[in-house]
């Protein structure tokens, strides 16, 4: 049972202030992805969860105890590093009972625990190979092997899918949610890639610039992202943000057109930024009619979907998704509109959400 | 050997023409054969005067000896005290390599790895010593001996030796550390291993190539090192071997003879260990140790 509790954590490192005071709660057995840009401090926290850095200020909790000061092997966790840090002078099963003979297992614990990690990531033929005798992909599971035999409470993985290719990532990833099952434990995933965090999370921390910007689930941050760093960050294309004027139940943009949009936020401030996904946008061929007046830029085929770019009269870009058999000259004319209700409303001046 | 032939064959033979590359190997070889002439004569002299008596190392200093004859040898191991001075120069030229190995190291990973105000101003402290002219200081130290009641004792040399030992141990061993990706350490200390046992078992092996590097650096100038067991040691037996074979070259005769044994058999403990070590320190030369 290991719950986690962050309060106010921050991070300096010397002048630099790397995280401004992270508050979060872990509930037990979740599998919790750190999302977010390069350099936004994904790593240093995670580090700051395992103990291999000192925290700078606040408290961080694990199953109701204190841990700011504990040793990282007491903390029951284990982490599986970006660059997997495998012993290069060990072999396969000399890199897996190095941690677990520390923990002053017996012999034969170690043995049964090792076998199981070979038999869950298929590694019993390579036990006796070096690290460098290892593809990438195996490289990857021994170094999750390793942190398996210990059976931490907590398993933190830091974009453990970075070095891999795309065919080898997405099977990778069923791997580890599947893993993240069988062990029953809490798990922490770091990774900047968003498909990543949609598709294994329970709940996505999307970090920024050494700050939380939300913590929720996958559906959560997709139909009900917090404000606008977040809601471009998740979802792919990316949402589109509209500065527009509203006019009663009509939103507008001066000199292009206006919408209707459904339901509109509670507060009445007149000017608020529109975020629009690809598929809450349709769009008509023409020059006149209801709704924003664009020309289409290009479209993107992509079989089952397409995505056509338009550019509206104020320059800015839109990506629509259509179905896969529309064409559209480039250049042509267009009208857009937008689906009822789909549309997300952010104040201009903080870019938080708008709640209708 | 290695080094010239390296930066010689890379000379870039641009011409197409295959047989002036040809020619231009021909002369590299020629170049590469009489260096290893140049360098390999006197100790081929040295090795054949060991078996020869004064009077055929003068007559014939070239010619090919009995081998067989090894009165020189033997006279060296019953009339002279060569043994004692082997023994002392294993004594002394071990204890200061243990010392400066294990001091060097722990420094240097303490330097590369420890993040403490100061560090970058103890790594130059270290290296300043490479510039100190200490033959220059030899009086003052002779007085720090004396004062230190360490005169015409081992500990005086050991701790000369190390002193001067530490320096490009420390230099090289930070480079070498440096280059090691941290994450090893901070994946043993997850797995709850101490600060000396990730030393001991995760980073001694990794730069064991480089200390290779070092040791071969010190050894060589400590085992035959003369002039600090002349200013500090006097009793006949505790001399180390350079300062012993020196004792056999008399006021008014010298047996070479036995000289160049006693010299050839000095060169030999060194010879061996390059050769031990000589796979190691190249590959130490040429690769990390990782990846
Ligand atoms: N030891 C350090 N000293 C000084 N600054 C550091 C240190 N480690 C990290 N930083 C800074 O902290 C910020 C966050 O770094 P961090 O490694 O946590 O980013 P990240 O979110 O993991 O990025 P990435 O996705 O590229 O791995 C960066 O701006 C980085 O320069
Ligand atoms: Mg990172």
């Amino acid at each position: 049972m290991v719950d986690l509790s962050l309060r106010g954590i921050k991070k300096r490192f010397r002048t630099v202030d790397v995280l401004h005071g992270i508050d979060l709660e872990i509930k037990d057995k979740e599998l919790v992805v750190f999302v977010g840009p390069s350099g936004c401090g994904k790593s240093t926290l995670l580090r700051l969860v395992a103990g291999l850095d000192p925290i700078t200020d606040g408290e961080f909790w694990m199953a109701g105890t204190k841990m700011n000061d504990v040793a990282p092997s007491r903390r029951g966790i284990a982490m599986v590093f970006q660059s997997y840090a495998l012993y290069p002078h060990m072999d396969v099963y000399e890199n897996m009972t190095f941690g677990a003979r520390l923990m002053g297992l017996d012999n034969a614990e170690v043995e049964r625990r090792i076998a199981e990690a070979a038999r869950m990531l298929r590694l019993d033929a390579l036990l006796k190979r070096r690290p460098k005798e290892l593809s990438g992909g195996q490289r990857q599971r021994v170094a999750i092997g390793r942190a398996l035999v210990r059976k931490p409470e907590l398993l933190l993985l830091d974009e453990p899918l970075s070095n891999l290719d795309a065919a080898l990532r997405s099977e990778v990833r069923l791997e580890i949610a599947k893993l993240h099952r069988d062990i029953g434990g809490t798990t922490i995933y770091v990774t900047h890639d968003q498909v990543e965090a949609m598709t294994l999370a329970d709940r996505i921390v999307v970090m920024n610039q050494g700050r939380v910007e939300q913590f929720g689930s996958p559906r959560e941050l997709y139909e009900t992202p917090a404000n606008t760093f977040v809601a471009t960050f998740i979802g792919s294309p990316q949402m589109s943000l509209l500065e527009m004027e509203r006019d009663g139940d009509r939103i507008g943009i001066a000199g292009t057109g206006s919408v209707v949009p459904g339901r509109l936020p509670a507060a009445d401030e007149r000017q608020v930024i529109v975020g629009v996904r690809p598929d809450a946008v349709v769009i008509t061929p023409g020059e006149d009619g209801e709704g924003l007046s664009a020309r289409v830029v290009y479209t993107e085929y992509l079989g089952d979907n397409a995505f056509t770019y338009v550019r509206l009269a104020n320059g800015q870009l839109i990506s629509v998704r259509c179905t896969p058999d529309t064409e559209f000259a480039i250049d042509a004319p267009v009208r857009v509109g937008l689906l009822p209700n789909k549309a997300h409303f952010f104040s201009s001046a903080t870019k938080q959400r708008l709640p209708a | 050997m290695t080094a010239s032939a390296r930066s010689v064959s890379s000379v870039p033979t641009v011409s197409s023409n295959r047989s002036t590359v040809w020619t231009l190997d021909a002369l590299v070889q020629v170049v590469l054969i009489a260096n290893t002439l140049v360098m390999l004569v006197p100790i081929v002299i040295m090795v054949f005067s060991a078996f020869k008596t004064n009077v055929q190392i003068f007559q014939s200093p070239f010619s090919i000896p009995d081998f067989t004859n090894l009165t020189n040898l033997t006279k060296i191991w019953t009339q002279t005290n060569f043994l004692r001075y082997l023994g002392n120069s294993f004594f002394v030229t071990g204890v200061s390599m243990l010392l400066i190995l294990t001091l060097g190291t722990m420094a240097a990973y303490a330097i590369a790895r420890y993040r403490f105000t100061g560090s970058g101003f103890i790594l130059m402290f270290f290296v300043a010593g490479l510039t100190l002219p200490l033959k220059l200081a030899i009086i003052p130290l002779f007085i720090l001996m004396r004062d230190l009641g360490i005169l015409n004792s081992h500990a005086a040399l050991i701790v000369v030796y190390v002193a001067t030992g530490l320096p490009t141990t420390v230099f090289i061993m930070t480079g070498f550390i440096r280059t090691l990706p941290s994450e090893l350490e901070d994946a043993a200390r997850m797995d709850g291993a101490s600060e000396a046992l990730i030393m001991w078992k995760i980073m001694l092996p990794l730069v064991r190539p480089a200390m290779v590097i070092a040791g071969i650096q010190n050894v060589v100038p400590i085992w035959n090192d003369f002039f600090f067991p002349l200013v500090f040691i006097q009793s006949d037996g505790l001399k180390t071997l350079p300062q012993g074979l020196a004792s056999f070259m008399g006021e008014y005769n010298t047996d070479w003879g036995v000289l160049f044994s006693g010299l050839t058999l000095s060169v030999l403990p060194i010879i061996i260990i390059y050769i031990l070590l000589s796979k190691q320190f190249i590959n130490g030369m040429t690769s990390g140790a990782v990846k």
